[in-house]
C-alpha cells in the first residue's frame, strides 16, 4: 500500500518534470526529421518563458502568455531558418548563437523592464495554468491503484501537461499519415528527389522550423507560467539539451521520445523523492549521488542499450539547388 | 624648512584622510541570486537603501552572474577607491582573501564566512537560532505532526539553518517527523524554483504541512508550491510574509540588512574594526517576523511559546546545536 502510494507520487512528479522536455523534444523532432539540427531548442524555451512570464504578468491572462510566447519562440525559430536555410549557414553555429542571445536577452530585457534581478514579477493564480483536479478525485484517493492512478497521476495536472501528452499521437498521425509528414520526412533524408518532385525544400524546412518554435513556445510557457510563478533568469537550466538526448535516444521517432522523456522525468522524480530517505540494506545515500543518477543513466543508456541511432541523412546538410 | 616641509605633508595627508571619511564611498557585491531575490541579497540591499536615505550617501552596487566575476567586483570597486566593499555571501571567502591583501588601505567586510585579514570584517549569524524559534512555530501549527525543511546548496551553513530546525520541531513535539532535502550541490541550487517546488510538493504528498526553506531565489519556488497546495511555508532571510499573504506562517529574519548598515555607517564614523562579529539572538542578529499578513495563522500560544523560547536561548537555559561547530546534528 505505501509503496503505491509511493509510486504514484513519483508518477505524479515525473509527469511535470517530463512535460518541458517532451514539448521540446517533440520540437526538434520537426526541426531535424526535416533536416535542419537545432541545438537552439534550450534558446527558444528560455525566450518563451520570458515571453509567456512577461506577458501574463501585463494582461493577467495565462493564455496571452502561452500566445506570446508561441509568438516569440517562432520569431527566433524563423532566424534560425534565416540563417541555416536561406543562407546556408551552419545549422549548429546558429542554434549556439540563438542559445546565446536568448540567455543575454531575456536577463537584460527583464532587468530593464522590472527592475527585479532579471525576474517577471510574480504572477497571481489567474494569470497561470493551474492544476484540474478531476471530479471525485479526493473520494478516489484511497482506492488501491485505479483510485490513486486517477487522483495523483490524471487529476490535478494543468491543461499544458494534457496537450503535451495529446502532441504526441498528433506528431505521429501528421508524420506518418499525411502528405505535409511524409514530404517532411523525405526533405531530411533526400531533398534532392523533393526538389524534383516539384516541391520547394526551403518552404518545407521553414514549416519545419516553425512548428519546432510553436512546440518550444509551450516548453516556455509551461516552465514560467503554470509549473512556477513568474521567469527567473536561466530557468530552462539545461532542459533543451536533455530534451536532445532523449530525442537521438529516441531515434527521432515520436512515440519513443514519449518514453524518453518520461524515462528523464522519474529519474528527476525519483532523485528527490529519494533524497535523505533510508533505503533498506544500504542507508541513506548521499545527496550528491542521487543527483547524479539521471545524468549517470543518461550516459549509461546512450553508450551502450539503444544501438545504433541514425540520423536523418540529411541533417544538418544545407540544400543547394542544381544549377 | 624640511620640519616645515613635513608638517604641510602630514596637513595635507590629515585634510586627504578627514575628507576621505567625510565622502565614504561604500559598495556592495551580492551573491548569485542577485539583488531581488526577496530574501538573502535583498536584506543587504534594504540595509545599504537604509543607509542611503539616513545620510544621503550614495552606494554602489554590483549583481554578479558567475563565479568568476566575484574577484573582479571586489577588484573594481577598491580600485576605484571604494571602501567599505561588502561582500555578500560565503562564497566570497577566496575573492575577499586575496583582493584584500591586494589593497591594505581599503576595508572590506564579508557576511556569512570568516576571513582572516587585517582589512576585513567578518560578520556571521547565529541562524541556529533563529532557525530553532520557526522551528518552534512550525511544530505548533502542523496538524499532521510532519514539517519539512528546503534547502539550497548543500553546504555546513544550510545543515546549520535545518539542524537547528529540527532542534526546535523536536523540543516542541518530541515525536514529529522532520523531512529534509537540498535542492542541489552547486550554485544553480540557490536559482531553482522549480525543483524547489517540486521538492515541497514530494514534502507534502509524505504528509508534511509546513515547510521552510533556506534556498534564495529557489525558495520562491517552495512558498509556491506550498500556497497553491494550500498548506504553510516559512521564508528566510528577509520578510516573506507577504509574499502569499497567510499561507507563509512567518520568516526567519537574518539581519543582513542591519550588518550591511552597521559596516556603512562604521565606514562613514571612522570607526571601522577588523575581526568576527557573531549576531544571534541576543544581539538582534536572528529573529521570526510577526505582521499583518501572518497575524491570524500565530494563536496566542504560539507566541507565548516562542516568546518563552526566545527568553531561554538569551538567557542560556536552552543552547540551540551550531552544526558548524561538529558537523553533527543531536537532534
Amino acid at each position: 500500500m505505501e509503496w503505491l502510494d509511493l509510486i504514484a507520487q513519483v508518477s505524479g512528479s515525473a509527469i511535470r518534470f517530463s512535460v518541458p522536455l517532451l514539448f521540446a523534444c517533440l520540437a526538434g523532432l520537426y526541426s531535424e526529421r526535416a533536416g535542419v539540427f537545432d541545438i537552439g531548442l534550450e534558446g527558444k524555451m528560455l525566450v518563451g518563458a520570458f515571453t509567456a512570464g512577461t506577458i501574463a504578468a501585463l494582461t493577467g491572462s495565462a493564455w496571452l502568455g502561452l500566445l506570446a510566447a508561441i509568438l516569440a519562440s517562432v520569431l527566433f525559430a524563423l532566424i534560425h531558418g534565416f540563417a541555416s536555410i536561406t543562407h546556408r549557414g551552419n545549422q549548429i553555429v546558429s542554434g549556439v548563437a540563438i542559445n546565446f542571445i536568448a540567455a543575454g536577452l531575456t536577463a537584460q530585457l527583464g532587468e530593464t523592464w522590472f527592475k527585479l534581478g532579471g525576474q517577471t514579477p510574480q504572477l497571481t493564480n489567474d494569470a497561470r495554468f493551474m492544476g484540474y483536479a478531476w471530479p471525485f478525485a479526493d473520494a478516489l484517493r484511497g482506492v488501491p491503484v485505479l483510485g490513486q492512478i486517477y487522483s495523483q497521476i490524471l487529476s490535478g495536472q494543468n491543461i499544458l501537461v494534457y496537450l503535451a501528452f495529446l502532441a504526441v499521437p498528433i506528431t505521429w498521425w501528421l508524420l506518418y499519415r499525411t502528405r505535409f509528414g511524409l514530404r517532411l520526412r523525405a526533405v531530411g533524408e533526400n531533398p534532392a528527389a523533393v526538389d524534383t518532385a516539384g516541391i520547394s525544400v526551403p518552404s518545407m524546412r521553414y514549416a519545419a522550423v516553425a512548428c519546432c518554435g510553436i512546440l518550444c513556445g509551450f516548453a516556455g510557457a509551461y516552465l514560467s507560467i503554470a509549473q512556477s510563478a513568474g521567469f527567473i533568469e536561466h530557468m530552462t537550466a539545461g532542459k533543451g539539451f536533455i530534451a536532445l538526448a532523449a530525442l537521438i535516444f529516441a531515434k527521432w521517432r515520436p512515440v519513443p521520445a514519449m518514453w524518453a522523456c518520461l524515462l528523464f522525468g522519474v529519474l528527476d522524480a525519483i532523485s528527490i523523492r529519494l533524497q535523505g530517505v533510508p533505503i533498506a540494506g544500504i542507508g541513506t545515500v548521499p545527496v550528491q549521488l542521487m543527483q547524479a543518477v539521471p545524468y549517470i543513466l543518461t550516459v549509461v543508456l546512450l553508450a551502450g542499450f539503444i544501438g545504433h541511432a541514425v540520423a536523418p541523412k540529411a541533417g544538418g546538410v544545407p540544400y543547394v539547388k542544381e544549377k | 624648512m624640511i620640519r616645515k616641509l613635513f608638517a604641510a605633508v602630514a596637513m595635507t595627508a590629515l585634510m586627504a584622510g578627514a575628507s576621505l571619511a567625510a565622502e565614504v564611498k561604500p559598495a556592495v557585491v551580492y551573491d548569485l541570486g542577485g539583488r531581488n531575490d526577496k530574501s538573502f541579497n535583498e536584506s543587504a540591499y534594504v540595509g545599504a537603501e537604509k543607509f542611503k536615505a539616513d545620510t544621503g550617501i550614495a552606494f554602489q552596487d554590483f549583481e554578479i552572474q558567475n563565479d568568476s566575476q566575484r574577484e573582479q567586483a571586489l577588484r573594481k570597486f577598491a580600485e576605484r577607491g571604494f571602501s567599505p566593499v561588502v561582500a555578500i555571501g560565503f562564497s566570497h571567502a577566496e575573492a575577499v582573501k586575496k583582493v584584500a591583501a591586494e589593497f591594505p588601505d581599503t576595508h572590506f567586510a564579508i557576511i556569512d564566512m570568516v576571513v582572516d585579514a587585517p582589512n576585513v570584517a567578518s560578520i556571521v549569524f547565529k541562524e541556529h537560532e533563529g532557525s530553532y524559534l520557526v522551528g518552534v512555530l512550525a511544530a505548533l501549527a502542523s496538524k499532521t505532526g510532519k514539517v519539512g525543511f528546503v534547502g539550497g546548496m548543500d553546504i555546513p551553513l544550510i545543515r546549520r539553518f535545518a539542524c537547528g530546525y529540527v532542534g526546535g520541531v523536536k523540543a516542541t513535539a518530541k515525536d514529529d517527523e522532520v523531512f529534509q532535502n537540498m535542492t542541489g550541490t552547486t550554485g544553480a541550487a540557490w536559482t531553482d524554483p522549480v525543483k524547489g517546488g517540486e521538492l515541497a510538493k514530494s514534502q507534502f504528498d509524505r504528509g508534511a504541512d509546513v515547510v521552510y526553506h533556506a534556498a534564495g531565489g529557489t525558495g520562491i519556488g517552495v512558498l509556491q508550491a506550498a500556497a497553491d497546495a494550500g498548506k504553510l511555508g516559512i521564508g528566510v532571510d528577509s520578510n516573506q510574509n507577504g509574499l502569499h499573504p497567510g499561507k507563509v506562517l512567518t520568516s526567519m529574519l537574518k539581519r543582513v540588512d542591519v550588518a550591511t548598515y552597521n559596516v556603512f555607517k562604521a565606514g562613514q564614523d571612522g570607526t571601522f574594526k577588523a575581526g568576527v562579529t557573531v549576531l544571534g539572538l541576543a544581539e538582534g542578529g536572528v529573529g521570526w517576523a510577526l505582521d499583518d499578513n501572518n497575524k491570524p495563522l500565530i494563536t496566542p500560544e504560539m507566541k507565548a511559546a516562542v516568546d518563552k523560547a526566545e527568553a531561554d536561548i538569551k538567557a542560556g537555559t536552552v543552547q540551540v546545536h551550531d552544526y558548524m561547530s561538529d558537523s553533527a546534528c543531536p537532534y
